[in-house]
Protein backbone atom coordinates (compact mmCIF):
# COMPACT_ATOMS: atom_id res chain seq x y z
CA UNK A 1 0.00 0.00 0.00
CA UNK A 2 1.77 3.43 -1.16
CA UNK A 3 1.94 5.99 1.37
CA UNK A 4 0.03 9.20 1.92
CA UNK A 5 2.30 11.56 3.78
CA UNK A 6 -0.68 13.97 3.02
CA UNK A 7 -3.61 12.14 4.76
CA UNK A 8 -0.36 10.99 7.30
CA UNK A 9 0.46 14.92 7.79
CA UNK A 10 -3.05 15.13 9.03
CA UNK A 11 -2.96 12.79 12.04
CA UNK A 12 -0.02 12.22 14.34
CA UNK A 13 2.01 8.70 15.86
CA UNK A 14 1.59 6.54 18.16
CA UNK A 15 4.32 7.81 19.78
CA UNK A 16 2.50 11.75 20.42
CA UNK A 17 -0.10 10.81 21.95
CA UNK A 18 0.94 11.10 25.21
CA UNK A 19 -0.65 7.84 26.09
CA UNK A 20 2.09 5.75 28.01
CA UNK A 21 3.45 6.22 31.67
CA UNK A 22 5.10 9.11 32.57
CA UNK A 23 4.03 10.76 30.11
CA UNK A 24 3.74 14.08 31.37
CA UNK A 25 7.48 14.30 31.00
CA UNK A 26 8.46 11.23 29.40
CA UNK A 27 7.58 12.14 25.20
CA UNK A 28 8.69 8.47 24.17
CA UNK A 29 10.61 5.32 24.42
CA UNK A 30 12.60 4.26 21.58
CA UNK A 31 14.54 0.61 20.43
CA UNK A 32 16.32 0.36 17.69
CA UNK A 33 18.56 -2.49 16.16
CA UNK A 34 21.03 -2.42 13.60
CA UNK A 35 21.72 -5.42 11.70
CA UNK A 36 23.66 -5.92 8.57
CA UNK A 37 23.68 -9.06 6.02
CA UNK A 38 26.87 -10.84 6.05
CA UNK A 39 26.84 -11.47 2.22
CA UNK A 40 27.56 -8.10 1.36
CA UNK A 41 30.03 -4.91 2.46
CA UNK A 42 28.65 -2.43 4.56
CA UNK A 43 27.26 0.59 3.14
CA UNK A 44 30.29 2.64 3.38
CA UNK A 45 32.19 0.23 0.57
CA UNK A 46 28.86 -1.08 -1.32
CA UNK A 47 28.76 0.10 -5.08
CA UNK A 48 25.43 1.56 -6.46
CA UNK A 49 24.50 -2.04 -7.54
CA UNK A 50 25.31 -3.85 -3.96
CA UNK A 51 23.04 -1.02 -2.58
CA UNK A 52 20.02 -1.75 -5.08
CA UNK A 53 20.44 -5.72 -4.22
CA UNK A 54 19.95 -5.49 -1.37
CA UNK A 55 17.09 -2.98 -0.79
CA UNK A 56 15.34 -5.63 -3.55
CA UNK A 57 16.20 -8.39 -0.83
CA UNK A 58 15.23 -6.72 2.04
CA UNK A 59 12.34 -5.63 0.32
CA UNK A 60 11.04 -9.62 -1.13
CA UNK A 61 11.77 -10.91 3.01
CA UNK A 62 9.43 -8.06 4.37
CA UNK A 63 7.07 -8.45 1.49
CA UNK A 64 7.08 -11.83 2.32
CA UNK A 65 6.56 -11.73 5.82
CA UNK A 66 3.93 -8.91 5.85
CA UNK A 67 1.93 -11.41 3.30
CA UNK A 68 1.94 -14.45 5.68
CA UNK A 69 0.79 -12.05 8.20
CA UNK A 70 3.69 -12.55 10.63
CA UNK A 71 4.53 -8.32 11.14
CA UNK A 72 1.91 -6.62 13.33
CA UNK A 73 -0.44 -5.90 10.38
CA UNK A 74 -3.24 -7.46 11.63
CA UNK A 75 -5.45 -4.38 12.04
CA UNK A 76 -6.20 -2.59 9.42
CA UNK A 77 -4.65 0.28 10.71
CA UNK A 78 -1.72 -1.13 10.91
CA UNK A 79 -0.94 -1.73 7.01
CA UNK A 80 2.60 -1.70 6.25
CA UNK A 81 4.19 0.99 4.30
CA UNK A 82 7.13 0.54 1.53
CA UNK A 83 8.74 3.28 1.28
CA UNK A 84 11.17 4.54 -1.73
CA UNK A 85 13.16 7.03 0.27
CA UNK A 86 15.45 7.38 -2.98
CA UNK A 87 12.35 8.40 -4.96
CA UNK A 88 10.96 11.25 -2.23
CA UNK A 89 11.00 14.50 -3.13
CA UNK A 90 13.20 16.51 -0.15
CA UNK A 91 10.02 17.79 1.33
CA UNK A 92 8.95 14.30 1.76
CA UNK A 93 12.00 13.18 3.00
CA UNK A 94 12.91 15.64 5.70
CA UNK A 95 8.63 15.38 6.18
CA UNK A 96 9.81 12.05 7.62
CA UNK A 97 12.65 13.21 9.76
CA UNK A 98 10.15 15.49 11.20
CA UNK A 99 8.40 12.43 11.93
CA UNK A 100 11.17 10.64 13.48
CA UNK A 101 10.65 7.52 10.84
CA UNK A 102 14.05 8.21 9.38
CA UNK A 103 17.05 9.72 10.54
CA UNK A 104 18.94 12.65 8.90
CA UNK A 105 21.89 10.73 7.28
CA UNK A 106 19.14 8.19 6.03
CA UNK A 107 17.29 10.78 4.34
CA UNK A 108 20.28 12.73 3.13
CA UNK A 109 21.78 9.59 1.93
CA UNK A 110 23.39 8.49 -1.79
CA UNK A 111 21.37 5.24 -3.95
CA UNK A 112 18.21 2.97 -3.20
CA UNK A 113 17.49 3.13 -0.40
CA UNK A 114 13.97 2.79 1.69
CA UNK A 115 12.11 2.74 4.83
CA UNK A 116 9.13 -0.03 6.29
CA UNK A 117 6.72 2.12 8.30
CA UNK A 118 3.19 0.73 9.87
CA UNK A 119 0.64 2.39 9.88
CA UNK A 120 0.36 3.20 13.42
CA UNK A 121 3.65 4.61 13.30
CA UNK A 122 4.61 2.63 16.00
CA UNK A 123 7.79 0.53 14.17
CA UNK A 124 10.03 1.54 10.94
CA UNK A 125 12.71 -0.54 9.23
CA UNK A 126 15.46 1.75 7.40
CA UNK A 127 17.20 -0.29 4.70
CA UNK A 128 20.43 1.00 3.62
CA UNK A 129 21.33 3.40 6.11
CA UNK A 130 24.62 3.06 8.05
CA UNK A 131 23.63 -0.56 8.55
CA UNK A 132 21.59 -2.51 5.76
CA UNK A 133 18.99 -3.02 8.34
CA UNK A 134 17.89 -0.25 11.29
CA UNK A 135 14.91 -1.45 13.07
CA UNK A 136 12.85 1.02 15.35
CA UNK A 137 10.03 0.69 17.93
CA UNK A 138 8.60 3.81 19.28
CA UNK A 139 5.91 3.76 22.16
CA UNK A 140 4.38 7.34 23.70
CA UNK A 141 5.89 7.32 27.35
CA UNK A 142 7.68 5.56 29.63
CA UNK A 143 7.51 2.02 27.96
CA UNK A 144 11.11 0.75 26.71
CA UNK A 145 10.00 -3.38 28.57
CA UNK A 146 7.22 -3.14 25.41
CA UNK A 147 8.98 -1.25 22.82
CA UNK A 148 12.41 -4.05 23.36
CA UNK A 149 9.24 -7.16 23.45
CA UNK A 150 7.53 -5.80 20.46
CA UNK A 151 11.18 -4.81 18.06
CA UNK A 152 12.94 -8.47 19.52
CA UNK A 153 9.72 -10.09 17.98
CA UNK A 154 10.59 -8.11 14.41
CA UNK A 155 14.00 -9.15 14.66
CA UNK A 156 13.39 -12.34 14.90
CA UNK A 157 11.17 -12.75 11.94
CA UNK A 158 13.62 -10.80 9.90
CA UNK A 159 16.18 -13.51 10.84
CA UNK A 160 14.16 -16.72 9.66
CA UNK A 161 14.63 -14.81 6.49
CA UNK A 162 18.51 -13.50 5.71
CA UNK A 163 21.48 -14.12 7.42
CA UNK A 164 22.90 -11.73 9.82
CA UNK A 165 26.90 -10.40 10.08
CA UNK A 166 27.79 -12.13 13.38
CA UNK A 167 30.62 -13.86 15.21
CA UNK A 168 30.75 -15.39 18.34
CA UNK A 169 32.93 -13.01 20.42
CA UNK A 170 32.19 -9.64 18.91
CA UNK A 171 27.89 -10.73 18.22
CA UNK A 172 26.15 -8.58 15.47
CA UNK A 173 28.46 -6.74 13.37
CA UNK A 174 27.94 -3.34 12.80
CA UNK A 175 29.41 -0.66 10.14
CA UNK A 176 30.17 1.43 13.01
CA UNK A 177 32.67 -0.39 16.04
CA UNK A 178 30.54 1.58 18.49
CA UNK A 179 26.87 -0.37 17.82
CA UNK A 180 29.11 -4.01 17.62
CA UNK A 181 27.69 -6.28 20.19
CA UNK A 182 24.08 -6.25 20.68
CA UNK A 183 23.12 -3.10 17.95
CA UNK A 184 20.73 -1.89 20.45
CA UNK A 185 19.92 1.83 21.26
CA UNK A 186 17.88 2.32 24.02
CA UNK A 187 16.40 5.98 24.34
CA UNK A 188 14.12 8.29 26.25
CA UNK A 189 12.90 11.41 25.23
CA UNK A 190 12.46 13.59 27.98
CA UNK A 191 11.04 17.39 28.72
CA UNK A 192 13.26 18.54 31.26
CA UNK A 193 12.57 22.98 31.12
CA UNK A 194 12.78 23.13 34.90
CA UNK A 195 16.40 21.75 34.87
CA UNK A 196 16.99 24.10 32.48
CA UNK A 197 15.40 27.05 33.85
CA UNK A 198 17.44 26.08 37.16
CA UNK A 199 20.48 25.33 35.25
CA UNK A 200 20.80 22.03 36.67
CA UNK A 201 20.63 20.51 33.00
CA UNK A 202 24.75 20.73 32.68
CA UNK A 203 25.14 18.72 35.92
CA UNK A 204 22.88 15.76 34.74
CA UNK A 205 24.34 15.48 31.54
CA UNK A 206 27.62 14.92 33.35
CA UNK A 207 25.92 12.64 36.04
CA UNK A 208 24.59 10.48 33.01
CA UNK A 209 27.79 10.76 31.19
CA UNK A 210 29.78 9.55 34.13
CA UNK A 211 27.50 6.40 33.87
CA UNK A 212 28.18 5.86 30.92
CA UNK A 213 24.98 7.30 29.17
CA UNK A 214 24.47 9.62 26.47
CA UNK A 215 22.67 12.95 26.31
CA UNK A 216 21.41 14.25 22.82
CA UNK A 217 18.79 17.44 21.94
CA UNK A 218 15.61 16.61 19.78
CA UNK A 219 16.22 17.36 15.90
CA UNK A 220 20.07 17.98 17.07
CA UNK A 221 23.01 16.48 17.28
CA UNK A 222 25.34 18.31 20.06
CA UNK A 223 24.18 18.98 23.68
CA UNK A 224 22.19 22.35 22.92
CA UNK A 225 18.23 20.65 22.56
CA UNK A 226 15.38 22.11 21.17
CA UNK A 227 12.84 23.29 22.97
CA UNK A 228 14.16 21.91 26.28
CA UNK A 229 13.87 17.64 24.52
CA UNK A 230 16.76 15.48 26.03
CA UNK A 231 17.39 11.85 24.67
CA UNK A 232 19.05 9.64 26.74
CA UNK A 233 20.42 6.64 25.63
CA UNK A 234 22.49 3.76 26.42
CA UNK A 235 26.53 4.24 24.91
CA UNK A 236 27.61 1.14 25.43
CA UNK A 237 26.86 -1.78 23.27
CA UNK A 238 28.79 -4.87 23.79
CA UNK A 239 29.71 -6.76 26.95
CA UNK A 240 26.29 -6.08 28.24
CA UNK A 241 23.07 -7.65 27.13
CA UNK A 242 20.13 -6.23 25.59
CA UNK A 243 17.63 -6.44 29.05
CA UNK A 244 20.92 -5.36 31.21
CA UNK A 245 21.12 -2.26 28.48
CA UNK A 246 17.17 -1.76 28.93
CA UNK A 247 17.65 -1.37 32.39
CA UNK A 248 20.48 0.70 32.57
CA UNK A 249 18.15 3.49 30.61
CA UNK A 250 15.09 2.63 32.53
CA UNK A 251 17.04 2.64 36.34
CA UNK A 252 18.18 6.51 35.81
CA UNK A 253 14.65 7.58 34.49
CA UNK A 254 12.75 8.01 37.54
CA UNK A 255 15.55 9.66 39.08
CA UNK A 256 15.45 12.16 36.08
CA UNK A 257 12.06 12.75 36.82
CA UNK A 258 12.10 13.36 40.03
CA UNK A 259 14.83 15.81 39.96
CA UNK A 260 12.52 17.99 37.33
CA UNK A 261 9.55 17.30 39.58
CA UNK A 262 11.87 19.30 42.28
CA UNK A 263 12.93 21.55 39.66
CA UNK A 264 9.26 22.13 38.71
CA UNK A 265 8.26 22.78 42.55
CA UNK A 266 11.26 24.90 43.36
CA UNK A 267 9.78 27.03 40.66
CA UNK A 268 6.62 27.21 42.07
CA UNK A 269 7.36 28.05 45.50
CA UNK A 270 10.50 30.15 44.89
CA UNK A 271 9.32 32.06 42.01
CA UNK A 272 5.38 31.43 40.85
CA UNK A 273 4.73 35.09 39.29
CA UNK A 274 8.03 35.10 37.44
CA UNK A 275 7.22 31.35 36.06
CA UNK A 276 3.41 32.47 35.53
CA UNK A 277 4.40 34.77 33.45
CA UNK A 278 6.69 33.39 31.07
CA UNK A 279 4.13 30.29 30.68
CA UNK A 280 1.13 33.00 29.91
CA UNK A 281 3.38 35.10 27.55
CA UNK A 282 4.85 32.51 25.87
CA UNK A 283 0.73 30.92 25.47
CA UNK A 284 -0.12 34.65 24.79
CA UNK A 285 2.42 34.49 21.61
CA UNK A 286 1.51 31.48 20.46
CA UNK A 287 -2.05 32.35 20.29
CA UNK A 288 -1.52 35.76 18.28
CA UNK A 289 1.50 35.84 16.40
CA UNK A 290 1.27 36.55 12.64
CA UNK A 291 4.81 35.21 11.86
CA UNK A 292 7.25 33.27 13.95
CA UNK A 293 10.00 30.94 13.75
CA UNK A 294 10.29 27.52 14.22
CA UNK A 295 13.08 27.31 16.74
CA UNK A 296 10.88 30.23 18.91
CA UNK A 297 7.82 28.39 18.32
CA UNK A 298 9.71 25.31 19.78
CA UNK A 299 10.91 27.21 22.90
CA UNK A 300 7.30 28.87 23.49
CA UNK A 301 5.35 25.41 23.10
CA UNK A 302 7.83 24.20 25.26
CA UNK A 303 7.28 26.83 28.46
CA UNK A 304 3.22 26.19 27.35
CA UNK A 305 4.27 22.14 27.85
CA UNK A 306 5.23 23.19 31.40
CA UNK A 307 2.80 25.14 32.15
CA UNK A 308 -0.38 22.56 31.14
CA UNK A 309 1.41 20.08 33.35
CA UNK A 310 1.44 22.55 36.49
CA UNK A 311 -2.27 23.24 36.16
CA UNK A 312 -1.22 27.09 34.98
CA UNK A 313 -3.13 26.85 31.73
CA UNK A 314 -6.20 25.23 31.59
CA UNK A 315 -7.70 25.46 27.89
CA UNK A 316 -5.40 23.04 25.82
CA UNK A 317 -3.82 19.80 26.81
CA UNK A 318 -1.40 17.97 26.26
CA UNK A 319 -1.34 15.88 23.46
CA UNK A 320 -2.50 18.75 21.23
CA UNK A 321 0.61 20.72 22.28
CA UNK A 322 2.83 17.55 21.69
CA UNK A 323 1.17 17.28 17.79
CA UNK A 324 1.96 20.98 17.79
CA UNK A 325 5.63 20.36 18.29
CA UNK A 326 5.93 18.18 15.09
CA UNK A 327 3.13 19.60 12.63
CA UNK A 328 4.63 23.45 13.33
CA UNK A 329 8.29 21.59 11.25
CA UNK A 330 8.76 23.01 7.82
CA UNK A 331 8.18 19.56 6.38
CA UNK A 332 4.78 19.26 7.67
CA UNK A 333 3.71 22.72 7.59
CA UNK A 334 4.16 22.41 3.42
CA UNK A 335 2.35 19.14 3.71
CA UNK A 336 -0.28 20.20 5.19
CA UNK A 337 -0.86 23.39 3.15
CA UNK A 338 -0.55 20.75 0.28
CA UNK A 339 2.26 23.58 -1.41
CA UNK A 340 6.10 24.56 -1.48
CA UNK A 341 6.36 27.71 0.77
CA UNK A 342 9.48 29.61 1.22
CA UNK A 343 10.89 30.85 4.90
CA UNK A 344 9.02 33.84 5.72
CA UNK A 345 5.87 32.02 4.27
CA UNK A 346 6.26 28.99 6.18
CA UNK A 347 6.76 31.53 9.61
CA UNK A 348 3.17 33.14 8.67
CA UNK A 349 1.56 29.64 8.28
CA UNK A 350 3.59 28.34 11.32
CA UNK A 351 1.83 31.45 13.08
CA UNK A 352 -2.06 31.39 11.42
CA UNK A 353 -1.46 26.82 12.19
CA UNK A 354 -1.24 27.80 16.02
CA UNK A 355 -3.40 30.02 16.09
CA UNK A 356 -5.80 27.71 15.02
CA UNK A 357 -5.18 25.45 17.09
CA UNK A 358 -4.46 27.13 20.16
CA UNK A 359 -8.11 29.26 19.97
CA UNK A 360 -10.00 26.47 19.58
CA UNK A 361 -13.51 27.55 20.52
CA UNK A 362 -12.55 31.44 20.69
CA UNK A 363 -13.30 33.53 17.61
CA UNK A 364 -9.82 35.27 16.60
CA UNK A 365 -9.80 38.96 16.82
CA UNK A 366 -10.18 39.73 12.86
CA UNK A 367 -11.36 36.81 12.05
CA UNK A 368 -14.40 36.98 9.96
CA UNK B 1 15.06 19.59 60.44
CA UNK B 2 17.81 21.42 60.07
CA UNK B 3 19.58 22.84 56.72
CA UNK B 4 22.98 21.12 55.77
CA UNK B 5 24.42 24.28 55.46
CA UNK B 6 23.57 26.70 57.56
CA UNK B 7 21.21 26.79 60.86
CA UNK B 8 17.84 27.92 58.89
CA UNK B 9 15.28 25.37 58.88
CA UNK B 10 15.21 23.33 55.80
CA UNK B 11 12.25 23.77 53.70
CA UNK B 12 13.69 21.53 50.13
CA UNK B 13 14.52 18.33 50.09
CA UNK B 14 16.57 17.52 47.02
CA UNK B 15 17.91 14.48 45.31
CA UNK B 16 20.73 15.14 43.77
CA UNK B 17 22.33 13.18 41.31
CA UNK B 18 25.97 11.68 42.07
CA UNK B 19 27.60 9.77 38.50
CA UNK B 20 23.62 8.58 38.59
CA UNK B 21 22.47 7.89 41.76
CA UNK B 22 20.40 9.64 43.70
CA UNK B 23 21.53 11.31 46.93
CA UNK B 24 19.21 13.48 49.55
CA UNK B 25 19.99 16.87 50.51
CA UNK B 26 18.01 18.91 52.80
CA UNK B 27 18.38 22.94 52.54
CA UNK B 28 16.70 26.10 53.79
CA UNK B 29 15.56 28.53 51.16
CA UNK B 30 18.64 30.50 50.46
CA UNK B 31 20.73 27.36 50.50
CA UNK B 32 18.73 25.82 47.99
CA UNK B 33 19.00 28.79 45.60
CA UNK B 34 22.51 28.72 45.91
CA UNK B 35 22.72 24.90 45.41
CA UNK B 36 20.36 25.04 42.01
CA UNK B 37 22.49 27.43 40.63
CA UNK B 38 25.28 26.46 38.09
CA UNK B 39 28.91 26.68 38.97
CA UNK B 40 30.54 28.62 35.92
CA UNK B 41 32.83 25.83 35.65
CA UNK B 42 30.35 23.17 34.92
CA UNK B 43 29.19 25.05 32.06
CA UNK B 44 30.30 22.94 28.74
CA UNK B 45 29.76 19.13 27.96
CA UNK B 46 31.49 17.66 25.00
CA UNK B 47 30.51 13.94 24.18
CA UNK B 48 33.48 12.20 22.77
CA UNK B 49 32.73 11.66 19.02
CA UNK B 50 33.54 8.59 17.50
CA UNK B 51 36.75 10.28 15.40
CA UNK B 52 37.93 12.10 18.57
CA UNK B 53 37.97 8.69 20.31
CA UNK B 54 39.92 6.93 17.41
CA UNK B 55 42.66 9.88 17.50
CA UNK B 56 42.88 9.55 21.52
CA UNK B 57 43.51 5.74 21.26
CA UNK B 58 45.85 5.32 18.10
CA UNK B 59 48.32 8.68 19.44
CA UNK B 60 49.09 6.45 22.41
CA UNK B 61 51.91 4.08 22.51
CA UNK B 62 52.00 4.55 18.44
CA UNK B 63 55.03 5.99 16.86
CA UNK B 64 54.16 7.77 13.74
CA UNK B 65 56.01 5.22 11.55
CA UNK B 66 53.86 2.34 13.06
CA UNK B 67 50.54 4.15 12.37
CA UNK B 68 51.55 5.11 8.87
CA UNK B 69 52.62 1.01 8.80
CA UNK B 70 48.87 0.41 10.61
CA UNK B 71 47.23 3.10 7.85
CA UNK B 72 48.45 0.79 4.72
CA UNK B 73 46.88 -2.27 5.65
CA UNK B 74 43.85 -3.32 3.60
CA UNK B 75 41.17 -5.66 4.39
CA UNK B 76 41.55 -8.53 1.35
CA UNK B 77 37.28 -8.80 1.43
CA UNK B 78 36.59 -5.12 0.57
CA UNK B 79 39.35 -3.67 0.06
CA UNK B 80 39.39 -1.03 2.91
CA UNK B 81 42.84 0.37 4.13
CA UNK B 82 43.22 1.54 8.21
CA UNK B 83 43.45 4.50 7.36
CA UNK B 84 39.96 5.22 4.79
CA UNK B 85 38.51 3.56 8.41
CA UNK B 86 40.15 5.99 10.48
CA UNK B 87 38.96 8.76 8.28
CA UNK B 88 35.35 7.95 8.02
CA UNK B 89 34.76 5.83 11.39
CA UNK B 90 33.14 3.55 9.03
CA UNK B 91 34.20 -0.51 8.48
CA UNK B 92 33.91 -1.98 5.46
CA UNK B 93 32.85 -5.10 5.83
CA UNK B 94 31.84 -7.79 8.71
CA UNK B 95 35.67 -9.54 7.57
CA UNK B 96 37.55 -6.29 8.93
CA UNK B 97 36.69 -7.08 12.34
CA UNK B 98 38.83 -10.76 11.70
CA UNK B 99 40.99 -8.78 9.42
CA UNK B 100 42.17 -5.36 12.01
CA UNK B 101 40.95 -7.48 15.61
CA UNK B 102 44.10 -6.44 17.14
CA UNK B 103 43.69 -2.54 15.65
CA UNK B 104 40.18 -2.78 16.90
CA UNK B 105 41.02 -4.31 20.28
CA UNK B 106 42.14 -1.26 22.42
CA UNK B 107 39.20 0.65 20.19
CA UNK B 108 36.55 -1.43 21.09
CA UNK B 109 37.69 -1.71 25.05
CA UNK B 110 37.89 2.26 25.17
CA UNK B 111 34.60 2.61 23.33
CA UNK B 112 32.57 -0.35 25.56
CA UNK B 113 35.01 -1.92 28.23
CA UNK B 114 34.44 -5.09 27.21
CA UNK B 115 35.33 -7.18 24.11
CA UNK B 116 32.93 -9.99 24.46
CA UNK B 117 29.99 -10.02 23.50
CA UNK B 118 26.67 -11.15 26.08
CA UNK B 119 23.54 -10.93 24.19
CA UNK B 120 20.88 -11.95 22.26
CA UNK B 121 21.77 -15.01 19.67
CA UNK B 122 20.68 -15.40 16.20
CA UNK B 123 18.58 -18.55 15.93
CA UNK B 124 20.82 -18.98 12.15
CA UNK B 125 24.54 -18.48 13.49
CA UNK B 126 25.55 -16.99 11.11
CA UNK B 127 25.56 -19.00 8.46
CA UNK B 128 28.91 -20.30 6.47
CA UNK B 129 30.93 -17.14 7.28
CA UNK B 130 33.77 -18.52 5.34
CA UNK B 131 31.32 -18.82 2.67
CA UNK B 132 29.81 -15.52 3.14
CA UNK B 133 33.46 -13.91 2.86
CA UNK B 134 34.46 -15.27 -0.05
CA UNK B 135 30.93 -13.83 -1.56
CA UNK B 136 31.97 -10.20 -0.68
CA UNK B 137 36.00 -11.36 -2.08
CA UNK B 138 34.47 -12.35 -5.77
CA UNK B 139 32.10 -9.48 -6.14
CA UNK B 140 34.71 -7.31 -5.49
CA UNK B 141 37.24 -8.67 -8.07
CA UNK B 142 34.24 -9.16 -10.77
CA UNK B 143 33.98 -5.27 -10.04
CA UNK B 144 37.13 -4.31 -10.87
CA UNK B 145 37.49 -6.58 -13.31
CA UNK B 146 34.46 -5.43 -15.78
CA UNK B 147 36.22 -1.83 -14.48
CA UNK B 148 39.45 -3.11 -16.34
CA UNK B 149 37.35 -4.35 -19.39
CA UNK B 150 38.59 -8.12 -18.26
CA UNK B 151 35.42 -9.41 -19.37
CA UNK B 152 36.57 -12.95 -19.35
CA UNK B 153 37.63 -12.82 -15.91
CA UNK B 154 34.63 -10.99 -14.89
CA UNK B 155 32.74 -13.68 -15.84
CA UNK B 156 34.40 -16.29 -14.67
CA UNK B 157 34.02 -14.97 -11.68
CA UNK B 158 30.51 -14.63 -12.26
CA UNK B 159 30.30 -18.62 -12.41
CA UNK B 160 32.12 -18.73 -9.09
CA UNK B 161 29.80 -16.53 -7.40
CA UNK B 162 26.71 -18.61 -8.90
CA UNK B 163 28.23 -21.67 -7.80
CA UNK B 164 28.40 -20.76 -4.06
CA UNK B 165 25.11 -19.20 -4.28
CA UNK B 166 23.92 -22.12 -5.56
CA UNK B 167 25.14 -23.89 -2.79
CA UNK B 168 24.02 -21.79 0.08
ZN1 LIG C 1 20.61 26.97 54.60
ZN1 LIG D 1 36.73 -5.66 4.71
Amino acid sequence: MPLDLESMANHCGEWLRASGPESDIVISSRVRLARNLTDFPFIARTTEADREQIEQILHARIDALRAAGKLPSAKPENELHYVDVGGLEEVDRQFLVERQLISREHADADGARAVVIDGGERFSVMINEEDHLRIQVMHSGLDLEAAWKEINEIDDLLEEQVTYAWNDRLGYLTACPTNVGTGIRVSVMLHLPALVITRQIDKVFRSLQKINLAVRGLYGEGSQAMGDFYQISNQVTLGMTEEELLAKVADVVPVLLEYERQARDFLIKESQETLHDRVSRAFGILRTAQTISSEETLHLLSSVRMGVNLGLIGDVEIPTVNKLFVHTQPAHLQKLAGMELDQSDRNIERASYLRRHLNAGKAEPGDN
Amino acid sequence: MQCQKCDKPATFHITDLVDGEPKEVHLCEVCAKDFLSPLAEEADQVVPEMAGLLAQQLAIGQTAEELAELDQRVCPVCGISFLEFRKQGRLGCPHDYVHFAKELEPLLVNIHGETQHVGKTPARGGGNAEQQTQLIRLRREMKEAVAKEEYERASELRDEIKEIEGAS
